[in-house]
């Protein structure tokens, strides 16, 4: 083998060699600077473009916490609007209610969204595969159900109205043009991408893999797998209430939607169409997807939803594993 | 007497009418070479699954070291040391060799909690995993994934895990299963070559194996022990030969 031959001349001991190959998997590939990259340049290019493109780069943060429960952790889930709308109704309720400072914003949806994640998860995962599909699906409808039945508060079919959010640091206004909400998106993003990017390479993330890949063998050598994932499945929920409250604060309005069972498997499609569990599906399918929905809607108004489909079919049949499962196998 | 690695008594467990266990009485000591035979549906992987704690017992108790565990989940047992392979091979299938190892030696080292650094940063962990697959002779396949082992070799991973776990007692679930005759040499001198103070209990088929590598027999059918002794004695008995090869005891 070539690499053999290329480690016995360069004089470094084998297992050393093996040791660290494997000890250097977190380190920085230069294509992982490719997203933020693209997201720059987009302003340049595409400046009418910028509330489109908050709302990707905020749906890119719920569809990254929905890849770490379901791409690392391997739990299937189709009920994660649940913690977008969290978010998404604390930050506006609050906006509503005169505090529109947008940062404590973020975190009170931050804290809410993760403190429902992890109520509900106490119950939901204690049970694996279709049983818990189910669960999470009741828990989206129920908390559906409840902003519906609460108008009073969250104006109910009429979504929430009258959020007031205040300027970033107290410099920065919401302009009209959705350059400030752009920044704020991105920024977000980067941070919370740069938490989820640790995670995932850190033991911790490595023993969720252990329980997606094979859980049995997790309960054997001794991993609190329970535990493990209330813990992952909280953290993504908090990312979700993050994203939900920054399409809130960006667009000044929170309706039902947000916590629809539509949000929660439209987020899926973008995942798998985007590719699960390797952290930059999200990056893909969810620009792909609602570019492709901006353009098909405004091509043909009535059947856009035909094209999403036949999009859905043809990454279903042709590319299992999304676009990034095709690079892959481009790759060898 | 000293007291025994791994002890239960009257150990009880039924699926509605069909007992699978009926008050097992058995004893393994500190650097025990023990093997567990018995025909199909003799209740030999079911012994396992309620001495690891996957199952739960209806009656009778389980001792690890003196100390009733019968209680205790599985993760507690095998931070005490009783850690078990299994016969259907069991491993991360997509994961290189050297991450199913280190993912152990972390739980054991109790760093798999850690979500925030690095896990290259934890590079005594990976070092002791390569350690141990030197030792095992599985570190040239280090990197690739499991899945593209040979089948036998997958079962050398599996008795890797297991030894990452620093095991007192180590339960081998048919560690041969499966495995094609040619490469079940280098599963019995892997056996042979673990460190003398883990208990170990084999249970397996392959009487080959058993009668190598075990210095007692236990013979348990339908849930019970049917008689425990020494090879030799276990060869010579006229019970275990009806049991295994199907002569009726005359009348």
């Amino acid at each position: 083998m070539a690499t053999e031959r290329l480690v016995r001349a360069s004089g470094i001991r084998p297992d050393e060699f093996t040791v660290g190959v494997f000890a250097r998997r977190h380190r920085y590939h230069p294509l992982e600077a490719l997203p933020w990259v693209v997201a720059l340049a987009a302003v340049i290019v595409f400046p009418d473009y910028l509330p489109l493109g908050s709302q990707i780069l905020a749906t890119i943060l719920f569809a990254l916490s929905a890849d770490l429960v379901l791409g690392y952790a391997g739990i299937v889930t189709l009920g994660h609007a649940a913690f977008f709308g969290t978010g998404a109704y604390t930050a506006g309720i609050l906006a509503a209610n005169g505090w529109g400072e947008p940062l404590t914003g973020l975190l009170a949806g931050a804290l809410a969204a993760g403190l429902v994640g992890f109520l509900s998860g106490l119950v939901v995962l204690r049970t694996t595969g279709l049983p818990l599909l189910m669960q999470t699906l009741v828990v989206a409808t129920l908390l559906h159900e409840a902003a519906n039945k609460a108008s009073s508060i969250t104006g109910g079919d009429d979504g929430l109205q009258g959020m007031e959010v205040w300027p970033i640091f107290g410099i920065f206004r919401f302009d009209l043009f959705g350059r400030t909400a752009y920044a704020y998106c991105l920024v977000v993003l980067f941070v919370c991408w740069w938490l989820a990017r640790r995670l995932v390479h850190s033991p911790f993330g490595r023993s969720l893999t252990g329980i997606r890949e094979n859980v049995r063998r997790m309960h054997a050598i001794g991993a609190p797998v329970v535990h493990r994932r209330l813990v992952i499945y909280t953290v993504s929920a908090a990312l979700a209430g993050i994203s939900g409250a920054l399409i809130a604060q960006t667009t000044q309005f929170v309706g039902l939607t947000s916590l629809s069972l539509d949000r929660s498997g439209t987020v899926l499609i973008m995942l798998i169409i985007g590719g699960v569990g390797q952290l930059y599906g999200a990056f893909i399918g969810v620009p792909l997807y609602m570019v492709a929905q901006d353009r098909f809607s405004e091509i043909d108004p009535v059947y856009w939803y035909f094209w999403i489909g036949l999009l859905m079919v043809v990454v279903v049949v042709f590319a299992r594993g999304g676009v990034l499962g095709l690079f892959d196998r481009f790759r060898r | 007497m000293n007291t025994p690695a791994l002890e239960t008594r009257g150990l009880y467990k039924s699926f509605g009418a069909l007992t699978v266990a009926n008050a097992v009485d058995f004893r393994l000591d500190l650097g025990a070479r023990h093997a567990l035979i018995g025909p199909n549906g003799a209740g030999k992987t079911t012994f396992v699954e309620l001495v690891t704690g996957a199952l739960r017992p209806n009656a009778g108790q389980i001792r690890l070291d003196g100390a009733d565990v019968t209680s205790l989940p599985q993760a507690a047992r095998v931070k005490r040391g009783l850690v078990r392979t299994f016969q259907i091979t069991a491993l991360f299938r997509r994961l290189s060799v050297l991450e199913n190892v280190t993912l152990p030696i972390c739980e054991r080292q109790g760093i798999a909690g850690d979500l925030f650094h690095p896990a290259g940063h934890h590079r005594a962990a990976i070092e002791e995993a390569h350690a141990l697959l030197e030792r095992l002779g599985l570190d040239d396949e280090a990197l690739r994934p499991v899945y593209l082992l040979a089948y036998g070799r997958q079962r050398l991973v599996e008795i890797a895990v297991s030894l990452a776990l620093s095991p007192k007692v180590l339960l081998l679930d048919e560690p041969a299963a499966g495995v094609p005759s040619g490469e079940s040499g280098m599963i019995i001198e892997a056996i042979e070559r673990l460190p003398q103070d883990i208990a170990l209990l084999i249970i397996e088929h392959d009487m080959d194996l058993v009668f190598r590598v075990a210095q007692r027999i236990t013979v348990l059918v339908q849930g019970s022990v049917l008689v425990e002794g020494s090879p030799e004695a276990i060869a010579a008995d006229r019970e275990v030969r009806r049991v295994y090869l199907g002569e009726r005891a005359p009348a």
